[in-house]
């Protein structure tokens, strides 16, 4: 007979889950909760120590009920541990402040990265880890799942089916990590409709609804002003071009949101076509519905796209393009982040994005002091999977590239595209990057590296092309950065020697060895010039949001 | 305001136009003038920039210029409003293969 019996409940999470919201039928709240009394349901339902996801996407925020959670009584809600992709709002930091979370896990920060830096350096915040977006998606059905999620969506039904629009982003999966392990689900949405144009999250997944006095806040991140663009950036993308894209015949990619990418997006339809490129490269797209991408998919270059999430002012133009966008029975767009950026890590075969730093050997961060960023999706696009098994021409040639003809897989081309000085002449290639001094001041376990230099295959700037694939030893990769790092300070300790051979190798590749004239590095090259260039491009179909137009 | 000459030695080049013109001078940018210089395997930079105390990166983007393209017997004027190296070497390219000819 054994001395201890294991314990005969197996159903304690879902024990509490009818406790909570019995507490909140006494309270008087049920499915449909008006939105006065939405502080009272989160006071009822959430329970101190409760791991919470916030839905802060990259684009899309529950921000009516981050409002309310910030607002909730410390007293009764503390120590809860926020497990969410994005903290972008300032009331995500206020939870911290005011004592209501004190951990957190998560992908990326952007503008609050200078009050969170602030927040761990005061011991106010612990932070478990800075995830890319995959890894904390895969981390809700493991370690992370949530206890109760507060999302957003654009339409609710009566019996609770939601309707996300065409910025679905995460809410699928964070409503399937937390409602099938027993958890509470609570979504803000715009309206209450009888009829769903589609349903996005079926209602019994669903536990309470309220329609927000605001619609959710969206932010345009992926839009680029062309008019922005300058004729460095130009000139790089011409290199990308003919250099990369056309030489190793890359149908698959994913862009970074800079404007370097969106330089390259506008060329497509002038200097590609020009080389006879068009069907031949940048035909299939993991990627946000770029605004620059417009004049692209209207000279027929582009084939599909898949999205994360969706771009403010886009949706009317993606409805009437399904042939090339991902869209549903009702016409608007379904986007997915998990699904996206698992197209970008596995079916993809380029990343091309741009970063604040890089060092000797290829590692880049976005990390500065003073500022806890995150990564987002970079490192899942910009690394090379070892999960993979399908080939590709692209894929082949690299990994031939860098490990002879006999090599036993390919590999994903990561690019790095940046101008050897960022503004105010601060050098972007550096000895050491600010990560290292940030992993000490903030004691975390690992510098903040977005992009592991061993899988970084190229660097673009304007001085040229470095294939660190063709790079044989540790030195050679070093002479090969320095090579392209023009003339700041790791550029000009160059070994002069070292490359001009890397150069007669092909390693380094100058814009006169790519036949490259830079004289048509102007803004004619583009295909648009301006956001109303866009505007006009797509038959008036786009419309962008006010901040972007100025006539 | 700096004012800055430099020398520079240089295959001799071809010229095709008596002179070339390019970039404007505004912020961040500048203007190159390429015109016949007095020595054959030589070349005469002289810059006006707004931007004080650049005058090494100047040494260094020039002589890196000079080294890989055949500059000898021409003057080179800039007038510089705080070009980055990448401005400026894109602008000497574009004014060089101008005053060399060739077709776009």
């Amino acid at each position: 007979m054994p001395t201890s019996l294991p314990s005969s409940t197996w159903d304690t999470r879902r024990q509490r889950r009818q406790a909570r919201l019995q507490r909140a039928t006494q309270a008087g709240i049920g499915r449909h909760v008006p939105a006065e009394r939405i502080k009272t349901l989160l006071e009822t339902v959430i329970a101190p120590g409760d791991r919470v996801c916030l839905e802060g996407n990259n684009q899309k925020q529950a921000d009516f009920l981050a409002q309310a959670l910030s607002e909730c009584d410390p007293q009764q809600l503390h120590h809860l541990h926020l497990v969410q992709s994005v903290l972008a709002l300032p009331s995500h930091v206020d939870l911290f402040e005011r004592g209501i979370a004190s951990r957190l896990d998560f992908s990326f920060s952007g503008p609050q990265g200078g009050r969170l830096a602030r927040l761990v350096q005061d011991r106010r915040i612990e932070i478990g880890a800075i995830h890319t977006y995959l890894e904390l998606f895969g981390r809700y059905f493991v370690d992370l799942t949530p206890d109760v999620c507060l999302i957003t969506a654009q339409s609710a039904d009566a019996a609770g089916n939601l309707y996300t629009g065409p910025n679905t982003e995460d809410t699928p999966l964070i409503v399937e990590a937390t409602a099938f392990k027993s958890g509470i689900v609570i979504a803000q949405v715009n309206e209450r409709l009888e009829h769903l144009p589609r349903v996005d999250v079926p209602g019994d997944w669903v536990d309470y609804v309220v329609v927000a006095p605001r619609p959710n806040h969206i932010e345009p991140l992926f839009t680029r002003d062309p008019a922005q663009i300058t004729e460095i950036q130009i000139l790089m993308a011409m290199m990308t071009i003919k250099g990369i894209y056309a030489e190793y015949g890359i149908t698959r990619l994913n862009h970074g949101i800079g404007f370097d990418t969106a330089a390259i997006e506008l060329l497509l339809p002038t200097y590609a076509t020009a080389l006879g490129l068009k069907g031949k490269i940048c035909t299939h797209w993991a990627l946000n519905p770029h605004p620059t991408l417009i004049p692209a998919i209207e000279s027929g270059f582009v084939q599909s796209v898949h999205s994360f999430g969706s771009e403010v002012g886009m949706d009317a133009y993606i409805a009437a393009r399904s042939d090339v966008f991902f869209t549903g029975a009702d016409g608007s767009m379904r986007s997915n982040r998990a699904f996206s950026q698992t197209a970008g890590l596995y079916a993809c075969d380029l990343f091309i994005g741009s970063t604040l730093q890089i060092d000797l050997a290829g590692n880049s961060s976005t990390a500065t002091l003073g500022r806890i960023t995150g990564f987002g999706g970079a490192p899942n696009m910009g690394s090379d999977p070892h999960g993979r098994r399908h080939a590709s021409p692209a894929w082949l040639k690299a990994g031939r590239e860098a490990a002879g003809p006999q090599a036993i897989r390919g590999r994903k081309l990561v690019v790095q595209c940046v101008e050897t000085f960022r503004e105010h002449m601060t050098p972007v290639f550096v000895e050491q990057l600010d990560a290292w001094k940030m992993q000490e001041s903030l004691g975390m376990a690992l510098p903040p590296i977005m992009i592991y230099g061993d899988d970084v295959t190229h660097v673009v700037t304007e001085e040229g092309i470095a294939n660190l694939l063709l790079c044989r030893t540790p030195e050679e990769r070093e002479q090969a950065i320095r090579g392209v790092a023009g003339f700041t300070p790791v550029g000009l300790a160059r070994d002069q020697a070292q490359v001009d051979q890397l150069r007669a190798r092909g390693v380094i590749r100058r814009v006169d060895d790519l036949g490259i004239d830079p004289r048509l590095a102007t803004r004619d090259l583009l295909a648009a010039r301006s956001v109303k260039d866009l505007v006009r491009c797509s038959g008036g179909l786009y419309t962008p949001p006010s901040r972007f137009r100025n006539w | 305001m700096d004012q800055l000459t430099f020398q520079f030695p240089a295959q001799p080049c071809k010229p095709s136009a008596k002179a070339s013109l390019c970039g404007v001078v505004s912020s961040g940018n500048l203007e190159v003038l390429i015109t016949q210089g007095g020595q054959p395997n030589g070349c005469e930079v002289s810059i006006h920039t707004s931007a004080r105390g650049f005058a090494p990166i100047w040494q260094a983007v020039l002589a890196d210029f000079a080294a890989q393209h055949a500059l000898g017997g021409t003057a080179i004027t800039i007038n510089d409003m705080g070009a980055t190296p990448a401005v400026v070497t894109l602008r000497l390219g574009q004014a060089f293969r101008d005053y060399c000819g060739g077709a776009q």
